[in-house]
């Protein structure tokens, strides 16, 4: 089994209203000295068999066509160690 | 024009078929179906896994929540087997209208540029919204003035156009945008960009409802009509 992190975040001059209506609860909450939040989404990948170079491949053509969507987002892909 | 000739052009207008694609989720599937019938074509149920589009004339891609909005408004619908046979068609001319949810499946196909992020304040907007059409030299506005005021339905939670600076500035420059929000922007759209169209002028998106808009019994108007009379008159002529 093979274990892969693909993480999206909106690209930082797309603005974020999730974040913000977080960022003002945070500081509601009491925490200080928010300067920003930005939401994103986590997609933990389980893949069977290993991971070779070809699948690797795939999964970066996904995290940039599926799960993100490259007009707004940024995504970044890791492989996590069994 | 002769009687003959009316006769002979209103039969050719029963001919014209308008596809509309219903993905599990569509909502206003069949309000786009009735405003095709009322305008005067065969309205055409087109399925998401159909990889035919039964040699309809133009597609609609109707408003509502595919896929649940899951992942990205229209992310998954985009890759459905219908949208394969809209991507291939679309590019070699057929006119498509997406409509809400229909325009964000149209950007995340990049069919059109730009995308459809979550309303600036968070809230679900419903509300009659005036709009001007700003580019009548398209498949589904030919039948507007330019510069004319109009006023649909409009209900969205992700209906925010963004782009960056360059692709707003070229479609401005490139007359590409095709309705803007009058009075105030119901969801922080860059530009008060409510409609934008390809380089051709055959794919339109439109965030707001004109589908709602064609029987004052249950619109605000019947200003959306058009839309759809506006393709026919294409095709008709084509």
């Amino acid at each position: 089994m093979a274990r892969v992190i693909v993480d999206v975040m909106l690209k930082p001059e797309i603005l974020d209203p999730q974040g913000k209506a977080v960022e003002g609860a945070l500081e509601r909450l009491g925490l200080a000295g928010v300067a920003s939040v930005r939401q994103g989404k986590r997609f933990d990948i389980e893949l069977d068999g290993g991971i070779d170079e070809a699948r690797l491949a795939q999964v970066h053509e996904l995290a940039g066509s599926l799960l993100s969507n490259p007009v707004i987002e940024d995504y970044r892909v890791k492989e996590v160690p069994q | 024009m002769t009687v003959g000739a009316v006769n002979e052009r209103s039969v050719t207008v029963g001919k014209v078929r308008v596809g509309v694609v219903t993905f599990p989720g569509s909502l206003d599937d069949s309000d786009a179906a009735r405003a095709v019938r009322v305008a005067g074509a065969e309205p055409i149920s087109l399925w998401y896994a159909d990889a035919d589009l039964h040699d309809v004339d133009a597609v609609i891609l109707p408003g509502g929540f595919s896929y649940g909005d899951y992942l990205r408004c229209g992310a998954i619908a985009r890759f459905t087997p219908v949208m394969a046979e809209v991507i291939r068609a679309a590019a070699g001319g057929l006119p498509v209208l997406g409509i809400c949810n229909g325009f964000q499946v149209l950007c995340e196909s990049h069919l059109l540029p730009g995308a459809l992020v979550r309303n600036e304040r968070l809230h679900f907007v419903c509300r009659d919204q005036r709009l001007r059409i700003e580019q009548v030299d398209t498949a589904w506005t030919s039948g507007y003035a330019s510069g004319e005021e109009i006023l649909v339905p409009l209900k969205n939670g992700e209906g925010g156009y963004v782009a960056d600076d360059a692709t707003l500035d070229r479609l401005e420059g490139e007359g590409r945008v095709v309705a803007r929000y009058l009075d105030l922007n119901p969801n922080g759209s860059r530009r008060d960009i409510a409609g934008i169209s390809n380089e051709r002028g055959n794919i339109v998106g439109l965030m707001p409802h004109p589908e709602h808009a064609i029987d004052s019994l249950t619109g605000p108007s019947t200003d959306g009509l058009r839309f759809f009379t506006s393709v026919l008159q294409r095709l008709v002529s084509a």
